[in-house]
C-alpha cells in the first residue's frame, strides 16, 4: 500500500502558565484537545485513536498517566498509545500518531501532550540519586551549562548573542497570546544585566516552567479534504543515542545530526537554509539557538550565532527561529515539543496570527531531550508529499 | 498491510534482579541472544521501540539508561511508550507499515521488586480521588473477583483450577518462577490473601526482561526458517474509574477480539495476573476447552512487569515458530482491573 499522506487538520493550545488552578490534569488536555477538535471541525466520535505523550511520570507523581485520563480523552473503546522519549516526548507523540495515519491504518488520530509542572516538583524527580548514573542534582540547566560553555570556546561566539536569543524569543511571545512569559520589553543588555545562575547561562535565558498542554489531530487524505489548509506532513524523524560515552559529542551530538539528515533527505531538500521558511527549535536556554542551527545544517560548524546575532532569525529574517516564543517562553515540558510541531503547522496552514511569518510554506518543527541525546523533528508544508 | 513475523524472542525472569533498576546487565546478553537467533547486528535493526516504567525504577528516565544495551553510536531510530512493551510491538509494526523500515527489535523491562508493587501500581488511579486512599491493585482484583463470584459466573474451586492448570504447563517452562504439579484441594486449604483471592491467585512478583525481534517479509524469512506472522494486531482501552465499569467482563478485550479472526485458533498466551481474569479472557476471547491456554504457564508462573505482555506475544510466537500451534492468539493486558488490552494472532508459513 506504501505510505499514505498525512496531515495536521487540527491544533489545540491552552494558555501557558505558571499554575493553572482551575483545572485538573485531565481538565487541562481537555481543554487543548477540545479546542484541536474544534479546529479540526471533528467531534471525539471521529476520532480512531488516542495518543497521550507527557514527560517523566515522577514530575506529576501519576504513574501511567493515560490510564486515568481515558476517558477525559474520549479513548474508551479505542486504541490508547503512550509516549515517553524525554525531552523530545511532545515531538515524538507528534510523529507516532502521524505514524498511525501513514501506515494506513487509522484515519484520524488525537495526540495530546501535557505537563502540570505547578502539581510537580521536576528539579526533586530529576535528582533521584542512582547507583552508577552520574547525577543532575543542578536541574537541567546545571546539565547543559558545560556544553554551552564548550560551544563558546569552540566557535568564538561573542558573549551577547545567548541574550539577543532571549531577547527575541520573549518579544515574539509577546505576539502569541497563549504564551507563558509574555515580555515585550526584553533587551539583550536587560537580559544580560540578569542574575548569573549556571554561567555562562543567566536566568532570562532559562526556559519558565509552565503548565499547559497541547493538542493536533491528524488525519488522512480524505480527513484533510475536509479543512481549509491543512499542513502535510513531509518528513519525520527520530535518533537515539546514549547518554554517556567516551565518542559523544554533546554540543554538536551525532544522532541531531543524523535525523537532520534523514528529514532533509526525506523531504527533497537539499539547502535547508533556503528551502525552509521558518522553524520552531528546542530552545530550552538561549544558546541552544545557535547550537542547534548548526547541528540541524543551516549554518556550518561554529558558524550558527552568526545567523543568530545577523538578526537572520528574528521574524522577517532568513530564518525566523521560534516565532511563537518559544520554549524559553512557555514549558510545559512534555508538551513543549508538540507545541513546536504544532506552531510550524500554524505557520504553513497561515494561522499564527501576530506571529506569522509571511508566506511560509515549509516550517521545521524541532525536539530534544535527555543530555542532548533523544531527537524528533519533522517538516510541514502547504503542499501534499509527492508519492 | 504488510506481512510482518516474530523472528526473535528472547527473555529472563526471575524472583528479585540483584542488579540495577535499568537492567541493562540482563538487556545486553538477552539482545545478544537475538542476534545469534537471527544472524544479525544492530545494523541491520530499523527500528528500535521499548516498553518500560519509571515508577517501578523508582526514577526518571530509566528507559535512557537501559538504551545503553543498544550501544554507543551510531545514532539509532529509536521509541519509548510508558507501557507494557507489548504496545512498543505495536508502535513498531505500524512503523513497519509506513515502510520507513522493515525490521524492528521491541524490548521491555522491569524490576518489580525494587518497591512494593501492589502500592506502586495505585500510582496509576485517578491522582485526585482514588490514589490518595491507596487502594493497591491486588485488593482491586479480589473486588473483582468478588464481583464474578457473587454474579456466579466462577467460584472458589475453578480459580484453583485455573491455577493448578498454569502451575502445570508452566512446569516445562525454563523462566517460570513458580511451577509444578498442585491439588486443587490442597490450594483451596491456603489461607486468604486478599478475600476472595489466595496468594497463588496472584501473579508472583517477578523481575524480568524481554524482547522480540521483528521484520518484514523477505527480510523475516531471512532471518528465520519458520516466522510467525502476526495476521492481526488490535488494542483497546476501558474506563478507569471502577463505578464505570462491569468488573466481571472485558469490553476492550472484547472490541479488539471483534477486529481480529479468531477462528482456528489452537493456542492462547493470556496476560492474566489472577486466576479469575483468564475466566475473563476465555469469555471474552470465546475460547473453548480445545485451545491450550499458556503452555508457558502464563503470569501466575511469572509476571515481569513491563516484559509479561510482550513475553506473551514471544510464547506465543514460540508455539507457532517450533510447530506446535497452527494458529495462536496473545494477550497483554495493562492497568487496574485489566483496564487496557492488546490481542495479536499469529500464523506460521506464508
Amino acid at each position: 500500500m506504501g505510505k499514505q499522506p498525512a496531515a495536521v487538520i487540527g491544533v489545540g493550545q491552552t494558555h501557558y502558565k505558571a499554575k493553572r488552578e482551575d483545572l485538573s490534569i485531565a481538565g487541562l488536555c481537555r481543554e487543548a484537545a477540545d479546542r484541536a477538535l474544534a479546529d479540526a471541525g471533528v467531534g471525539f466520535d471521529d476520532i480512531d485513536a488516542v495518543v497521550v505523550g507527557k514527560a517523566p511520570d515522577l514530575f506529576e507523581g501519576v504513574m501511567m498517566p493515560e490510564l486515568y485520563l481515558a476517558e477525559a480523552l474520549g479513548a474508551v473503546g479505542k486504541p490508547l498509545l503512550r509516549v515517553h522519549t524525554a525531552g523530545s516526548v511532545g515531538g515524538s507523540t507528534a510523529i507516532v500518531a502521524a505514524s498511525l495515519v501513514q501506515a494506513g491504518v487509522h484515519r484520524r488520530v488525537l495526540a495530546v501532550t501535557f505537563e502540570k509542572q505547578s502539581e510537580s516538583n521536576a528539579m526533586w524527580a530529576l535528582s533521584v540519586p542512582v547507583p552508577f548514573v552520574m547525577p543532575v542534582h543542578a536541574g537541567a540547566g546545571g546539565y547543559f551549562a558545560p556544553h554551552v560553555r564548550s560551544y563558546i570556546r569552540r566557535s568564538g561566539a561573542p558573549e551577547h548573542v545567548g541574550a539577543m536569543v532571549a531577547a527575541k524569543d520573549r518579544r515574539n511571545a509577546a505576539r502569541n497570546p497563549y504564551a507563558h512569559l509574555r515580555q515585550p520589553d526584553t533587551t539583550v543588555e536587560s537580559v544580560m544585566a540578569s542574575q548569573m545562575l549556571w554561567d555562562p547561562i543567566r536566568y532570562d535565558e532559562t526556559c519558565p516552567s509552565s503548565d499547559g498542554a497541547c493538542a493536533i489531530v491528524i488525519g488522512d487524505e480524505q480527513a484533510a479534504a475536509l479543512v481549509d489548509s491543512p499542513a502535510w506532513i513531509q518528513a519525520t524523524a527520530m535518533r537515539t543515542e546514549p547518554t554517556t560515552a567516551a565518542e559523544r559529542d554533546q554540543v554538536n551530538p551525532q544522532a541531531g545530526r543524523e535525523a537532520a539528515a534523514a528529514l532533509w533527505r526525506q523531504a527533497g531538500i537539499t539547502d535547508p537554509l533556503r528551502e525552509i521558511d521558518c522553524a520552531e527549535i528546542y530552545v530550552p536556554f538561549s544558546w541552544f539557538e545557535p547550537m542547534w542551527i548548526e547541528n540541524l545544517g543551516f549554518a556550518p560548524e561554529g558558524e550558527g550565532w552568526k545567523l543568530t546575532e545577523s538578526g537572520q532569525t528574528e521574524i522577517g529574517g532568513t530564518l525566523p527561529i521560534n516565532m511563537s516564543g518559544g520554549v524559553l517562553s512557555s514549558n510545559p515540558i512534555g508538551a513543549s515539543g508538540m507545541i513546536r510541531f504544532a506552531e510550524a503547522a500554524l505557520q504553513v496552514r497561515g494561522r499564527a496570527g501576530e506571529h506569522q511569518v509571511d508566506g511560509a510554506r515549509r516550517a521545521l518543527g524541532h525536539a530534544y531531550g535527555g543530555g542532548s541525546q533523544f531527537f524528533s523533528m519533522w517538516v510541514v508544508g502547504s503542499e501534499k508529499p509527492a508519492a | 498491510m504488510r506481512d510482518v513475523a516474530v523472528v526473535g524472542f528472547a527473555q529472563r525472569q526471575m524472583d528479585a534482579f540483584d542488579g540495577s533498576p535499568t537492567m541493562v546487565e540482563l538487556l545486553v546478553p538477552v539482545f545478544g541472544e537475538l542476534w545469534e537467533q537471527t544472524g544479525w547486528t544492530k545494523a541491520d535493526i530499523g527500528f528500535f521501540c521499548s516498553g518500560s516504567s519509571d515508577y517501578l525504577a523508582g526514577r526518571s528516565f530509566s528507559f535512557v539508561s537501559a538504551i545503553d544495551a543498544i550501544g554507543t553510536l551510531p545514532p539509532v531510530n529509536e521509541s519509548h511508550v510508558e507501557m507494557d512493551p507489548a504496545w512498543a510491538l505495536y508502535e513498531a509494526w505500524v512503523k513497519i507499515q509506513t515502510g520507513e523500515v522493515d525490521t524492528a527489535l521491541v524490548y521491555g523491562f522491569g524490576k518489580s521488586s525494587a518497591g512494593q508493587l501492589r502500592r506502586v501500581l495505585s500510582l496509576q488511579l485517578d491522582p485526585y480521588l482514588t490514589a490518595p486512599l491507596w487502594p493497591d491493585t491486588v485488593s482491586l482484583a479480589a473486588l473483582q473477583a468478588r464481583t464474578g463470584l457473587d454474579a456466579g459466573l466462577w467460584d472458589e474451586k475453578e480459580l484453583a483450577a485455573v491455577v493448578a492448570r498454569n502451575r502445570a504447563t508452566g512446569a516445562g517452562n525454563p523462566h517460570a518462577v513458580v511451577s509444578g504439579e498442585v491439588d486443587v484441594a490442597d490450594l483451596l486449604a491456603e489461607p486468604m490473601f486478599a478475600d476472595p483471592l489466595r496468594r497463588h491467585d496472584c501473579a508472583p512478583v517477578t523481575d524480568g526482561v524481554a524482547a522480540v525481534v521483528l521484520a518484514a517479509g523477505d527480510r523475516a524469512r531471512d532471518a528465520s526458517e519458520r516466522p510467525a506472522w502476526i495476521t492481526g494486531i488490535e488494542h483497546r482501552v476501558d474506563a478507569q474509574s471502577l463505578g464505570l465499569r462491569d468488573l466481571t467482563r472485558s469490553p476492550s478485550t472484547a472490541l479488539a477480539a471483534e477486529r481480529l479472526d479468531l477462528d482456528g485458533v489452537d493456542t492462547a498466551e493470556l496476560h492474566a495476573p489472577f486466576s479469575h481474569q483468564e475466566l475473563i479472557l476465555r469469555t471474552e476471547l470465546g475460547l473453548g476447552d480445545d485451545v491450550a491456554v499458556n503452555p508457558s504457564g502464563g503470569a501466575l508462573c511469572g509476571n515481569p512487569m513491563f516484559a509479561a505482555g510482550l513475553i506473551r506475544v514471544g510464547e506465543a510466537a514460540a508455539q507457532i515458530s517450533s510447530g506446535r500451534s497452527a494458529k495462536a492468539v496473545a494477550h497483554a493486558t495493562s492497568g487496574p482491573a485489566l483496564q487496557q488490552n492488546l490481542l495479536c494472532t499469529l500464523e506460521g508459513g506464508r
